[in-house]
């Protein structure tokens, strides 16, 4: 029973070590700054513009996990879900040359990548399914992008604990191969919880940098002025905004 | 018998402090989802081979469920966790105490020599004349420094999205990213286990002599 407490005791030792190091702005600092040593040698490692794995047919789950927001919940969105999302429009704002309105027949109509890849949530579970959309380089080559712009954020319709969802990504992942605009699932339109009618892909970050229910993407510069200012939903309450590792 | 060299004592301690922090915020991260399966994918419990227990507040980091800032420990201290194991693997190369050590040699894989050492360890008899290990200790250390320790960080990467293209193979190897998890589960245990014999091992063979001698690397040799 001694030694019981004795290890209680030396666990409630680094536990509170650790909240110590974890509330101070240096220990925060140094421990946030691990985030970019991961991108970075990822990126040195394997490569900008190396792919994820693609899987067959054969290897889709037999269902996609919806997290997060399992749909938006507004009267507006259930109309739009009933009328096949006829009037949804994707805008494409902010340091671009010629800004866009696309609607779903707009982006069926540009050229298609279908990739079926795994989706790994930073909970830890993993699901596969058969993604199609425009690549989102191509959308970006549309718009014509200004020399300052840096980042790619994404606005969507979902609102979590009062929050809007929105997510960004560097222009690195931006213009990767497999980063696409998804607008169907295995073969399907997009079903309401895994984002209909438009949802980001970028498949070699956790799920959260994935954001559902696209409404809007806006090319800025930074990211200091945007929700809390570090990059996303998640990234503002403590999550990494590179989900590479 | 020989000194610990200052490598080796400033590895173990250092080692273990990031085991520690990793273990117990690696157990935070645990509760996120409890449930581990084999192959590529799996979400639901049904598909799970084992539902993990939530661990309670007092084994994890931090203190309270925080998935945001178990992975922030996590994922900062596997940086030194990995290079200090680079690093300890190029000195033991170096300074010869894997070849002179760690490395068995043909006759201790006798059976004769594996029972008689095996019989004489649950009498309790730790003494093993002039080597520094004997057999089972060479495979115990050999086990955690060259699986289990570097499997931790092989498995990490292979569930790691970033890094997929370039662990494909490994993964391909153990059936999918969802083995990658599992696996790294059970090399956690296991290196807890091997911390829990180790342990008891000290405890019951000179324990002040032994943590003396992993502090200050024990007696000047004449």
């Amino acid at each position: 029973m001694r030694r019981r407490g004795l290890i209680a005791g030396l666990g409630a030792l680094v536990v509170g070590g650790c909240s110590k190091v974890a509330d101070s702005g240096a220990g925060q600092a140094v421990l946030g700054s691990a985030e970019r040593w991961h991108k970075a040698a990822q990126r040195l490692i394997t490569g900008r513009d190396a792919l994820a794995t693609e899987f067959t047919r054969a290897d889709i789950s037999p269902s996609f996990r919806g997290n997060g927001s399992q749909t938006v919940g507004t009267p507006e969105y259930a109309s739009a879900l009933a009328g096949g999302f006829a009037d949804w429009q994707l805008t494409v704002t902010g340091l671009v040359t010629h800004p866009l309105s696309l609607s779903l027949d707009n982006i069926r109509r540009l050229p298609q990548r279908t990739q079926i890849t795994r989706h790994d949530c930073v909970e830890g579970w993993s699901a596969i399914g058969e993604w199609t959309g425009p690549q989102l380089a191509t959308i970006l080559r549309g718009a014509g992008l200004q020399p300052e712009a840096r980042f790619v954020v994404f606005r969507c319709a979902d609102v979590l604990d009062g929050a809007p969802y929105y997510e960004s990504i560097d222009m690195i992942d931006a213009f990767h191969p497999q980063t696409i605009i998804a607008h169907r699932l295995n073969g399907e339109p997009l079903p309401e919880r895994n984002g209909a009618p438009l949802r980001l892909r970028v498949e070699r970050q956790l799920g959260y940098k994935h954001a559902k229910y696209l409404t809007g993407i806006e090319v800025v510069a930074s990211l200091d002025t945007i929700g809390e200012g570090r990059g996303g939903y998640w990234e503002d309450r403590g999550y990494q905004w590179y989900a590479g590792a | 018998m020989k000194r610990h060299a200052v490598s080796t004592r400033l590895w173990h301690w250092l080692n273990f402090a990031c085991l520690v922090i990793l273990f117990m915020s690696g157990l935070n991260i645990s509760n996120a989802h409890k449930r581990l399966y084999w192959g590529e994918w799996g979400f639901e419990p049904g598909q799970a081979w084992l539902i993990v227990p939530k661990f309670p507040g007092w084994t994890t980091i931090p203190g309270h469920y925080s998935l945001a800032d178990a992975r922030l420990w996590h994922l900062a201290v596997a940086w030194p966790f990995a290079l200090l194991l680079l690093f300890m693997w190029i000195a033991i190369l170096v300074n010869g105490h894997f070849r002179r050590d760690l490395m068995t040699r043909r006759r201790e894989w006798r059976w004769s020599a594996i029972r008689s050492d095996v019989a004489a360890h649950l009498r309790f008899e730790f003494d093993h004349g002039d080597a520094k290990f004997n057999f089972l200790q060479k495979l115990t250390y050999g086990l955690v420094l060259g699986v289990l320790l570097p499997g931790m960080i092989v498995t990490g990467l292979g569930i790691s999205p970033g890094m997929e293209p370039l662990m494909r193979p490994v993964s391909e190897l153990v059936g999918g990213r969802q083995s990658m998890r599992s696996l790294h589960f059970i090399f956690a245990w296991s290196l807890f286990g091997f911390l829990i014999l180790h342990v008891a091992l000290v405890l019951v063979s000179h324990p002040l002599r032994q943590m003396r001698d992993m502090i200050t690397g024990g007696p000047r040799e004449t």
